[in-house]
C-alpha cells in the first residue's frame, strides 16, 4: 500500500470514529425536513399547491430556493474537486454556471411565469398541437432530469465511501437507496411547498458551511489570495501552469474543442433546465420572478467565488496523491479540506468534516427532490393529464398521478445511481446542461419570440436536440473506451468529445428552424398573439 | 383544451377574448413595449455571450497572455474570470433597472385595461 493510500485510510478511520457525529447531524437534517414535509403536505390541497407551492413564495424565498435547487453536488463537490486537481480549468465551470443565469433572466423567467402554469410543457405547447408537443416536452424533461439525477447519486455514493469507509458496492447502493426513499417522501407528500422549504434550508446550510471553510482557508493565508494561489501552485507540483488555463483541456486541439463545447453547454443550459424553470411558477408575478433570479445570481455568484477558495485551498493544503486516492475525479476534495483545515488528528477536524459532509448530503437531497418534482410534474401534467387523458382528468386524479410518478422516478434514480460512481460529478451535470440546451432552449426561445414557429418545428427541435445530444454522449468517452468511463472495459466510443454541446445545440436550433420552414401547416397566429401579449404583459396571469 | 395556459385567477378578472389579443398585439402601445423589451434584451444577450466566448477562446488559445502575472500570483486569467462575475452582476442590475422603469409601467397599463375590459 502506498503512503498516500495509507494516509487516506487513516483519514477515513478518523472519520469513522466520529461516524456517530456525522450520522447525528445528518439525522437532524432529515428529521427537520421531514417535519417540514408533513407540515407542507397538510397545506397542499389543490394542483397549484402541489405543482407551484400555491404561488405564494416571496422573491427572496424563491431566490434562496432557486439557489438551493441549483447549487448541486456538482457545484459543491465537483467544482471544488476540479479546481483542486486541474487548478484554473475548474474555474470555467463556475463561470459558465453563473453567466448562464443571464439567459434565464433576460429571455426566459418572466415570459415563462406569465404564460405558463405548472410545467415547461405549458409554454412549449401553448400555440401548438397539444398532445405531440406535450409528449416531447415531457420526454425531454424526464431525460434531462435523469442525467442530472445521475450526477447527484454519484455524489452521494462518493461521500459515503469517504465518510464511513464503505467501499463496498452494497454500502453505496444502500446510501443511494436512502436518498431515493427520502426524496420520494419529500416530494410525494410535501409537493412543491415541501420541496421549496427543503431547498431553502439546504441553501442556508450550504452557504453557512462554505463561508466557514472559506474563512478558515483565508485565515490560514492571512487573507492574502496571492499567497494562497502560490501555495496551491507549488503544492500541486505543477507550478504556474496550475494557475493558468489548459491543464485539463489544453493538451491538444481536440481537448480544446471539448472545452469550447463545455463552455457553450454551460452558458446555454440553465435556461432549459425544467427543475429550475418550474421554480418561477412559485412566485406571484413576473416581477417577483425577476427579483428571485437576481437574488439567485447574487447568492450563487458569491458561492462560486468561495468554491475558488475551497478548490485552491484543497490544492494548497492537501497533496494531489491524497486527493486522487480518495476519489479519482476529486469529488471529495471539499470534505477532505474540511478535515485538514481543522487538523487531521483532532476532534475539530472531525467535526468540520462531519459538518461539511452533512451539508453535502443535504445538498444532494434537496437537488434530487427538485429534479424528482420536475419529472413527476411533467409526467402528471403534460403526459398523463393532457396526452393520455386528453385534458379530461380531474385535479385529484392528476395529483394522484403525480404522486405515483414520484415513486416511479425515485425508484429509477436509485437504480441508475449505482452506475455512475467514479465520474466527476461536475462533468456529469455538464451533460445534463448540454441536453437541456439542445432539446429545450431552442424550443423555448422559438416559442416565445418567433411568430412563424410551428408544431413540426417544436417536435423536430426537441427530438432532434435530444437524440443527437444523448446519442453523442452514448458514443463518447464518458460512457466507454476510457479508464474513467461508465463502462471502462468496453469501447464503442467513436465521438471524441466528452461534451456534445458544440454539435447538438446548433443542431437543436437548426432543426427547429428547418421543421418550421418545411412545415405544411400554417402557424396559429391568433394563439401567438395571445401568447405574446400574455408573456410580455402578464394579462391573465395571477 | 388549448386554453390550458394561464394560472387560474384567484380574484375575479375578465379574461379577454382571442380577437382582443390580436388587436392588442397589433396596437402601437404593445409594439412600443415589445420594441423596448427586445431592443434592450436581445443585443445585451448577444453582448454577454460574445464576452463570455471571448473568455473561453482566450483561455484556449492565448495561454501566454492569460498567464501574464499582474500582481503577486494573480494573473490575467484570474482577473478575467472575476470580471465575468462582475459583468454578470452588473448586467442583471442593469436589466432589472430598465425593466422596472421602462417595461413594467407599459405592461401594467395594458394588463389593467385588458382585464378591466375598458
Amino acid at each position: 500500500m502506498s503512503p498516500a493510500i495509507t494516509h487516506v485510510t487513516l483519514a477515513a478511520n478518523e472519520a469513522s470514529e466520529h461516524r456517530g457525529l456525522i450520522i447525528t447531524l445528518f439525522a437532524l437534517f432529515v428529521v427537520a425536513t421531514l417535519g417540514i414535509t408533513v407540515w407542507a403536505g397538510r397545506q397542499t390541497k389543490d394542483a397549484a399547491d402541489f405543482y407551484a407551492g400555491g404561488r405564494q413564495f416571496s422573491a427572496f424565498q424563491n431566490g434562496l430556493a432557486v439557489s438551493g435547487d441549483y447549487m448541486s453536488a456538482a457545484s459543491f463537490l465537483g467544482i471544488a474537486g476540479a479546481i483542486a486537481l486541474y487548478g484554473y480549468d475548474g474555474f470555467l465551470y463556475s463561470i459558465g454556471f453563473l453567466v448562464a443565469w443571464l439567459v434565464a433572466l433576460l429571455l426566459v423567467a418572466e415570459p415563462l411565469r406569465n404564460s405558463g402554469r405548472y410545467t415547461m410543457g405549458d409554454v412549449l405547447a401553448y400555440r401548438m398541437r397539444q398532445r405531440p408537443v406535450r409528449t416531447a416536452a415531457g420526454t425531454s424533461t424526464i431525460v434531462v432530469s435523469i442525467f442530472y439525477l445521475l450526477a447527484q447519486m454519484a455524489g452521494a455514493g462518493v461521500l459515503v465511501s469517504l465518510l464511513l469507509g464503505i467501499t463496498s458496492d452494497a454500502g453505496k447502493i444502500l446510501i443511494v437507496a436512502l436518498v431515493g426513499v427520502l426524496v420520494i417522501v419529500y416530494v410525494s407528500i410535501g409537493g412543491m411547498k415541501g420541496t421549496t422549504w427543503v431547498q431553502m434550508v439546504k441553501a442556508v446550510l450550504l452557504i453557512g458551511g462554505t463561508v466557514l471553510i472559506t474563512f478558515l482557508v483565508l485565515l490560514k493565508f492571512n487573507f492574502n489570495i496571492s499567497d494562497l494561489l502560490g501555495k496551491a501552485a507549488e503544492n500541486s507540483g505543477k507550478g504556474d501552469a496550475f494557475l493558468e488555463p489548459g491543464l485539463q483541456y489544453g493538451a491538444d486541439n481536440l481537448t480544446k474543442l471539448d472545452f469550447i463545447s463545455l463552455g457553450v453547454a454551460l452558458v446555454l443550459g440553465t435556461a432549459g433546465l425544467p427543475h429550475i424553470l418550474i421554480r418561477f411558477y412559485t412566485v406571484p408575478s413576473a416581477q417577483a420572478a425577476r427579483k428571485s433570479v437576481n437574488w439567485a445570481i447574487g447568492i450563487i455568484g458569491g458561492f462560486y467565488l468561495m468554491t475558488l477558495a475551497l478548490g485552491f485551498g484543497a490544492a494548497a493544503l492537501i497533496s494531489q496523491e491524497e486527493i486522487i486516492a480518495s476519489n479519482p475525479s476529486g469529488n471529495t476534495a471539499a470534505p477532505l479540506l474540511a478535515l485538514h483545515i481543522g487538523g487531521v488528528d483532532s476532534a475539530w477536524g472531525a467535526i468540520l468534516l462531519a459538518t461539511i459532509s452533512a451539508v453535502a448530503f443535504a445538498t444532494i437531497l434537496a437537488v434530487v427532490a427538485g429534479l424528482t418534482l420536475a419529472s413527476s410534474s411533467s409526467f402528471a401534467h403534460d403526459i398523463y393529464a393532457n396526452v393520455i387523458r386528453r385534458g379530461k382528468a380531474t385535479e385529484k386524479e392528476e395529483m394522484k398521478a403525480a404522486r405515483w410518478a414520484t415513486v416511479l422516478i425515485g425508484v429509477v434514480s436509485i437504480a441508475l445511481g449505482a452506475l455512475a460512481r467514479d465520474l466527476n460529478v461536475a462533468g456529469l451535470v455538464a451533460l445534463a446542461f448540454a441536453v437541456a440546451a439542445s432539446a429545450n432552449l431552442p424550443t423555448i426561445l422559438y416559442s416565445l419570440f418567433w411568430k412563424r414557429f410551428t408544431t413540426q418545428g417544436a417536435l423536430w427541435s426537441i427530438y432532434g436536440g435530444l437524440i443527437v445530444a444523448v446519442g453523442l454522449v452514448l458514443f463518447s468517452p464518458v460512457v466507454s473506451g476510457d479508464p474513467k468511463a461508465m463502462f471502462p472495459d468496453v469501447d464503442f466510443a467513436w465521438f471524441p468529445l466528452k461534451n456534445p454541446g458544440i454539435i447538438s445545440i446548433p443542431f437543436g436550433f437548426l432543426m427547429g428552424w428547418l421543421g418550421t420552414v418545411l412545415s405544411k401547416e400554417e402557424p396559429d397566429t391568433k394563439k401567438y398573439a395571445e401568447l405574446e401579449v400574455r408573456s410580455l404583459t402578464g394579462t391573465g396571469a395571477h | 383544451m388549448a386554453a390550458d395556459a394561464p394560472p387560474p385567477s384567484t380574484e375575479q378578472h375578465r379574461l379577454p377574448g382571442a380577437e382582443e389579443f390580436t388587436e392588442v398585439q397589433e396596437s402601437a402601445e404593445f409594439g412600443e413595449l415589445r420594441r423596448s423589451y427586445r431592443s434592450f434584451a436581445f443585443p445585451l444577450t448577444v453582448g454577454f455571450i460574445v464576452w463570455y466566448l471571448l473568455y473561453v477562446l482566450l483561455s484556449n488559445y492565448a495561454g501566454g497572455f492569460m498567464g501574464t502575472k499582474l500582481f503577486g500570483n494573480i494573473n490575467v486569467a484570474f482577473v478575467f474570470g472575476v470580471l465575468q462575475f462582475a459583468s454578470t452582476f452588473l448586467i442583471a442590475w442593469w436589466y432589472s433597472r430598465h425593466a422596472a422603469a421602462k417595461l413594467d409601467p407599459k405592461a401594467e397599463a395594458i394588463k389593467t385595461r385588458m382585464e378591466g375590459g375598458a
